[in-house]
């Protein structure tokens, strides 16, 4: 069975990002770019899966610009086989993706399509489903634990509240949470392995899809500030504080 | 132009969240019907009808949606989809799931997460962890939208009387089945309504720490636990206890961070609570930079002092 699995070129988690002096986005550039941690966790898993015996070949798909090259090598020095990129230098937003991704699911035929819950970029918490509903297929989303069959996959979901276990029949479309998988550390000899690694490059045009923006940004600001506070010298000034300026106790 | 709320329930009451997603699609300014597709879910749909600003209820009812999957709660919500403007499902781990696949199906963008509606086609929603708020406009027909709830107002769960009309229940889709679920059980309030949280991090040290510490904390104040998402990594503290940008976003009266560093990833869950009260002994934690009482002291000494000074 073969596993596609989505991968996001990122703003790194540490970075703080600023918004742009002129309020149309926030500056990106000389910014660390790193994968998007749920689609490590995501690449991760597919990983395990083949390891385990059940996947035979694990492909990692990325869209965006040309530098999403360094995400895929990332993907396949974990262990993906090979790299598929869709390189435009538009905005694309999380249908675009989805219809890219039904595109390639289309070509490739994978039994299971697996995807990070969400970006750390747009928080959209999107793509995932949007490719279920395209491609037609069951989904699991914000997947805890993942038991494949040939034809079915048994997914622990966390969900408000718990956990809830779902029986989905392939092909189908998981989304990870955090706590499915620790990713490896990649070393160095699968890093210099990765870069012989197939990676193939179309073109939004040669997949046939649209991906012109259906929402538009009209400004991006900074979010209120909220001021530091004081420091209390000990608990009964802080209990004092609480009953008689806060009044929250 | 009629906005409709796919309400969260679980078949006999409605959920709070619903009630703030009302607030957001009257905030549109259509009219507002709310969805309720369950399985013997007719008190939800009578509770939902009770909601103020609520005109018209839709309950769908059979055994395909009882358990809520994605795939046909999806279905039945484009069922009806044809005679609304707008469709906004609370951001919960539910309405989560369900939007993109409702947006997806009726070839429009989804809007996640909005904080604010501007006009009916222009919305505030946080990126970044939260770190910038952006305003976007949906050239769609449809909107689909997800509402963040720490954003809006809860509308009144009573005061409104709202026709309820039966609609024929989606199919099954027979790919994907409800095996089970494991309900964290606790008396406490939930994380997200909860008007207190104390919240503990990875100086808690281990699972029997955090609950020697926080628990009575929690009880003294009538409290929901919360954790970082280090505590919860390390396994202090569940899953669903998780505090932040990927897990819940909160905003309570009072939040109460306890050996928590304060995370960016963090911070973007709890930074609108009403009052932010940090108990850390490093005083560099970035979490007193949104504090509003600060005590620099060991948690381990200044908890169970202060539970002793409630």
């Amino acid at each position: 069975m073969k596993v596609l699995v989505a991968v996001k070129r990122v703003v790194d988690y540490n970075v703080k990002v600023r918004v742009k002096s002129d309020n149309s986005g926030v500056d990106i550039a000389n910014v660390k770019m790193s994968m998007n941690p749920f689609d490590e966790i995501a690449v991760e898993e597919a990983v395990r899966l083949k390891e385990k015996g059940v996947v035979t070949e694990v492909i990692a798909v990325s869209c965006g610009v040309a530098q999403c090259q360094e995400t895929l090598r990332t993907a396949m020095a974990i262990g993906a086989d090979r790299g598929i990129l869709v390189e435009t230098a538009e905005e694309l937003q999380p249908l675009a993706v989805a219809k890219l991704l039904k595109a390639l699911v289309d070509k490739e035929q994978p039994g299971l399509v697996i995807l990070g819950k969400q970006a750390i970029d747009d928080d959209c918490n999107q793509t995932g489903q949007m490719l279920a509903a395209l491609a037609d297929m069951p989904q699991a989303t914000f997947a805890s634990k993942v038991e494949l069959t040939a034809d079915k996959a048994s997914v622990t979901r966390e969900v408000d509240g718990g956990l809830e276990t779902l029986s989905i029949s392939l092909p189908a479309v998981i989304t990870t949470d955090l706590r499915l998988n620790e990713p490896r550390y990649v070393t160095l000899p699968n890093i210099m392995k990765a870069k012989k690694k197939q990676l193939d490059t179309f073109k939004p045009e040669d997949l046939g899809v649209d991906v012109a923006p259906r929402i538009k940004t009209l400004k991006v600001v900074e979010p209120a500030k909220r001021s530091a506070g004081i420091k209390v010298p000990d608990v009964a000034t802080l209990v004092d504080k609480l009953k008689n300026v806060a009044k929250v106790i | 132009m009629t906005s409709l709320v796919i309400a969260e329930h679980d078949n006999a009451s409605i959920k709070g969240a619903t009630l703030n997603t009302v607030t957001a699609a009257a905030a549109i300014g259509a009219d507002v019907h709310v969805l309720v597709a369950g399985h013997n879910a007719g008190a939800a749909a009578a509770a939902a009808a009770q909601i103020a600003g609520v005109s018209k209820v839709i309950h769908a009812d059979g055994a395909s949606l009882e358990a809520g999957l994605a795939e046909n709660v999806a279905a039945q919500v484009l069922a009806i989809a044809g005679n609304y403007t707008h469709i906004l499902f609370p951001a919960t781990a539910n309405g989560k799931n369900l939007a993109p696949r409702v947006a997806a199906k009726l070839d429009v963008g989804q809007i996640s997460d909005i904080t604010k509606v501007d006009s009916p086609d222009t919305f505030e929603r946080p990126i970044y962890a939260g770190n910038a708020i952006a305003t976007v406009q949906s050239a769609d027909a449809v909107k689909v939208i997800t509402v963040r709830t720490t954003g809006f107002d809860a509308a009144a769960a009573t005061g409104g009387a709202a026709a309820v009309e039966t609609a024929g229940a989606a199919a099954d889709s027979g790919k994907s089945s409800f095996v089970g679920r494991e309900v964290t059980k606790s008396d406490r309030p939930e994380l997200t309504a909860a008007k207190i949280i104390v919240s503990g991090g990875r100086a808690l040290g281990s699972s029997e720490k955090f609950n020697e510490v926080m628990t009575p904390l929690a009880d003294k104040l009538g409290a929901a636990i919360g954790a970082s998402r280090a505590a919860v990594d390390a396994g202090y503290a569940a899953n669903d206890l998780q505090v932040g940008q990927t897990g819940k976003i909160v905003a309570p009266q009072l939040y109460v961070a306890c050996g928590i560093s304060g995370a960016i990833q963090h911070l973007a869950g709890m930074k609108d609570s009403k009052v932010i009260v940090a108990i850390n002994k490093d005083p560099e934690a970035p979490i007193f930079s949104v504090a509003d009482f600060g005590l620099e002291a060991d948690l381990f000494t200044a908890v169970p002092e202060l539970v002793a000074a409630l």
